[in-house]
């Protein structure tokens, strides 16, 4: 089958680069899925960059008491401009790259179901992500809000605030196109025979992940245009002196802010169900449980909003209500965790880059729900709310989950992308750093909110001195090492040794096709048994 | 044949999208929709009723024990003098008593401000009903101009035994853009006499 594919490949490259425009244009018009996967990569890659050296600025202020590097206020724009950027700039462009890379891969489709429309998806990102950059250089600067955008602030800040609203509602244009995408290709184009019960684990999360995007993206374009609003068309949504309630905002945003956490996370459990079966050499355990956990969490994360609200005097019975139903997630979550070490359990395992990225990922994501299983008490949280323990416990699930399994997937199909091996002596030793300055920078954060330090102030009390120290050492090398990939990315595309067809012995239609995947594969689609 | 198919496919494609664009604009409205749900929510649990006298249902009075109420009386960002004529008062459960309050606008011009109650402990918010509240409504103080105002209220007598204390504390807060807010309702009024 392979051969057969390969020798089509050939054909329609050659068809395809007759009528390509080439050098920039090739890039800003194809509606190619491997073009526009690695597109979308590289953007991610980029604003992580950008993203982590704000994060670097950050951290240079708190590494002592006192303020030394940067302004109150520019800290605050600092701290909103990197969780805008990380959340919606590169975790979630990097999992739609690994979507449009891999999905027609793996279920034998040609292509996205809408080619051009994919185009457009991608090109709405750089637009958005320099509204977000660039309302840094106007008057009153960048939105200080944090990535929240609560009002009363939200409706009281600069013209920054108008570029971050309507950077965000391109973002979600761009992810609601990239969904529609995602979920007619999968329903659509299908090779015969592969029914979704046998669709690759990284297809499903997808499909879900996808209409979770649907469903809470319009609502937080419904949030941000009320702040647009309240802020210049007179309306009083949230602005108390008109009747409005600023409560009112934060139920929307975690409306749609909760499913948020999963668009996140689910796609990156679809990469690690990937990569352990790949590299214990077994199908994954339990593969319809798997299906119905992915279900499961999608469905429970609309109904567990205001256990981010406790504070705001919600009735006890809510408080209890919402409690219980954060607990439930924990469930189909821990089944995920079980199948995961119930796969690799007498395995033929072997500690390539991809597989100790996802080993990392399983300590440290499921250290990261342990912290929110403690969050979601709600007499604890009352405690631990707003202070460092929110954000230990967030930047595990964050990047030790999402990072670390988009780390897993890019070395995992690096082979397939480039057709060369990638360092793996370098590789390892990116993980091992990445490991020991993750855990440097952010498990120590821990025991600062126990203690009472509040996040978002560049300032703390002179006890919490030795731990920030830590962190701030930890997080500049979490930062370097990240250079590290870069390097091993370049060097993997300029040449290495030859990547076979199947490099991992793994199953899946993506292994079929020779590496580098030709321009256009699976053009008569393959028949699944 | 093959034309044929792809026919049917794009078509159902084009299909599926359509469904899918249509349900994100429902949802954009969701997000809209949630507003009332909201002001629904907060009738029914009766969250954010701090401007509406209660209602009285237990008439018994408890005269086997006393409770004692005392005032507390603050300002937040407000030129405004304000304290209560009598520190505290010893009442019995199910008795309607009133407190008087006095303030005083130290501006030569006129400010508004919002009261806004809270007690201590905090759960007896419950057992406290206020019959006449100048937290009710807004006060607006002309130049120089002392006001003084009652709070009638009646501690239910369902108050648990433990409590023989309640602190009712008031603070004032300046509100914001009053006047702009009088000048949209004229605006608006304005619009309305406009239209017909």
């Amino acid at each position: 089958m392979a051969a057969v594919d390969h020798a089509h490949g050939h054909e329609h490259g050659h068809d395809g680069h007759g009528h390509h425009p080439t050098g920039l244009m090739r890039w800003v018009t194809t509606t190619n899925h491997k073009d526009i996967g690695s597109m979308y990569l590289w953007f991610s890659f980029a604003m992580f960059m950008v993203g982590g050296a704000m994060s670097l600025v950050i951290r240079a202020e708190l590494f002592q008491p006192g303020l030394q590097v940067v302004s109150p206020a520019f800290y605050n724009q600092m701290i909103t401009l990197h969780a805008l950027i990380m959340v919606f700039g590169a975790i979630m462009p990097a999992f739609v790259g690994f979507a449009n890379w891999m999905i027609p891969l793996q279920i034998g489709a040609p292509d996205m179901a809408f080619a051009r429309m994919n185009n457009w998806s991608f090109w709405i990102l750089p637009v958005a992500g320099s509204m977000l950059v660039g309302s840094m250089f106007v008057p009153g600067g960048a939105s200080g809000t944090g990535w929240t955008l609560y009002p009363p602030l939200s409706i009281q800040m600069g013209m920054g605030m108008d570029m971050a609203i309507f950077g965000v509602h391109l973002l979600g244009m761009s992810s609601i196109m990239g969904s529609i995408n995602i979920i007619t290709t999968i329903l659509n184009l299908r090779a015969p025979g592969m029914t979704l019960m046998k669709m690759p684990m990284f297809c499903w999360t997808w499909l879900i992940t996808a209409y979770l995007l649907i469903a809470v993206m319009p609502v937080l374009a419904g949030a941000v245009t009320m702040l647009l609003t309240d802020r210049h068309f007179g309306t009083t949504f949230f602005d108390a002196a008109g009747g409005g309630d600023p409560v009112l905002f934060q139920h929307i945003f975690w409306f749609f802010g909760h499913p948020e956490v999963y668009i996140i996370a689910l796609p990156a459990f679809g990469v690690i169900s990937e990569v352990i079966p790949a590299f214990s050499r077994k199908p994954i355990f339990g593969y319809t449980s798997m299906v119905y956990a992915i279900a499961s969490i999608a469905i429970i994360s609309f109904f567990v909003w205001a256990h981010h609200m406790y504070t705001t005097g919600i009735p006890l019975t809510g408080q209890l209500y919402f409690m219980y139903a954060t607990m439930l997630i924990a469930v189909p979550t821990g089944v995920k965790v079980f199948n995961w070490v119930a796969t690799m359990w007498r395995g033929e395992l072997t500690f390539e880059t991809p597989m100790l990225f996802a080993l990392g990922f399983l300590f440290l994501f499921t250290l990261g729900g342990f912290s929110g299983l403690v969050l979601s008490v709600t007499a604890v949280d009352i405690m631990l709310q707003d202070t460092y323990y929110v954000v230990a416990h967030f930047h595990y699930v964050m990047v030790a989950g999402a990072v670390f399994s988009a780390y897993a997937g890019a070395y995992y199909w690096l082979p397939k992308w480039t057709g060369h091996m990638y360092d793996e002596t370098l590789g390892k030793a990116h993980f091992w750093l990445t490991l020991f300055f993750f855990n440097l920078t952010f498990f120590v954060q821990h025991f600062l909110g126990l203690a009472g330090m509040p996040r978002r102030i560049p300032d703390y009390a002179l006890q919490f001195a030795e731990f920030n120290k830590l962190s701030s050492i930890g997080a500049f090398g979490l930062g370097l090492s990240q250079l590290l990939f870069l390097y091993v990315v370049i060097k993997c595309i300029k040449g290495g040794k030859k990547a076979e067809a199947n490099v991992w012995g793994a199953p899946g239609l993506e292994w079929t096709v020779p590496s580098p995947a030709p321009y256009h594969t699976f053009e008569e689609p393959p028949v699944v048994k | 044949m093959q034309t044929a198919e792809t026919n049917k496919t794009t078509k159902k494609k084009r299909t599926l999208a359509m469904l899918l664009g249509g349900v994100v604009v429902v949802m954009f409205g969701f997000g809209y929709g949630l507003v009332p749900l909201y002001n629904v929510m907060c009738r029914l649990t009766r969250q954010n009723d701090i401007g509406v006298a209660d209602q009285i249902k237990n008439t018994q009075v408890d005269l086997s024990r006393f409770v004692t109420v005392e005032f507390d009386t603050n300002t937040h960002n407000l030129p405004w003098q304000f304290k209560s004529l009598q520190t505290s008062v010893r009442v019995h459960p199910g008795e309607m008593s009133q407190a008087i309050f006095e303030v005083t606008n130290d501006r030569n011009y006129a400010v508004s401000g919002q009261a806004i109650a809270s007690y201590g402990p905090s759960f007896v918010a419950q057992y406290f009903k206020k019959i006449e509240c100048f937290c009710f409504t807004r006060q607006t103080l002309g130049p120089s101009e002392t006001r003084r105002m009652p709070v009638v209220f009646v501690v239910d007598s369902e108050l648990p035994k433990e409590v023989n204390t309640i602190t009712l504390s008031y603070t004032f807060f300046e509100i914001e853009g009053g006047t702009t807010n009088a000048k949209k309702a004229e605006v608006k009024a304005v619009r309305r006499v406009e239209a017909g």
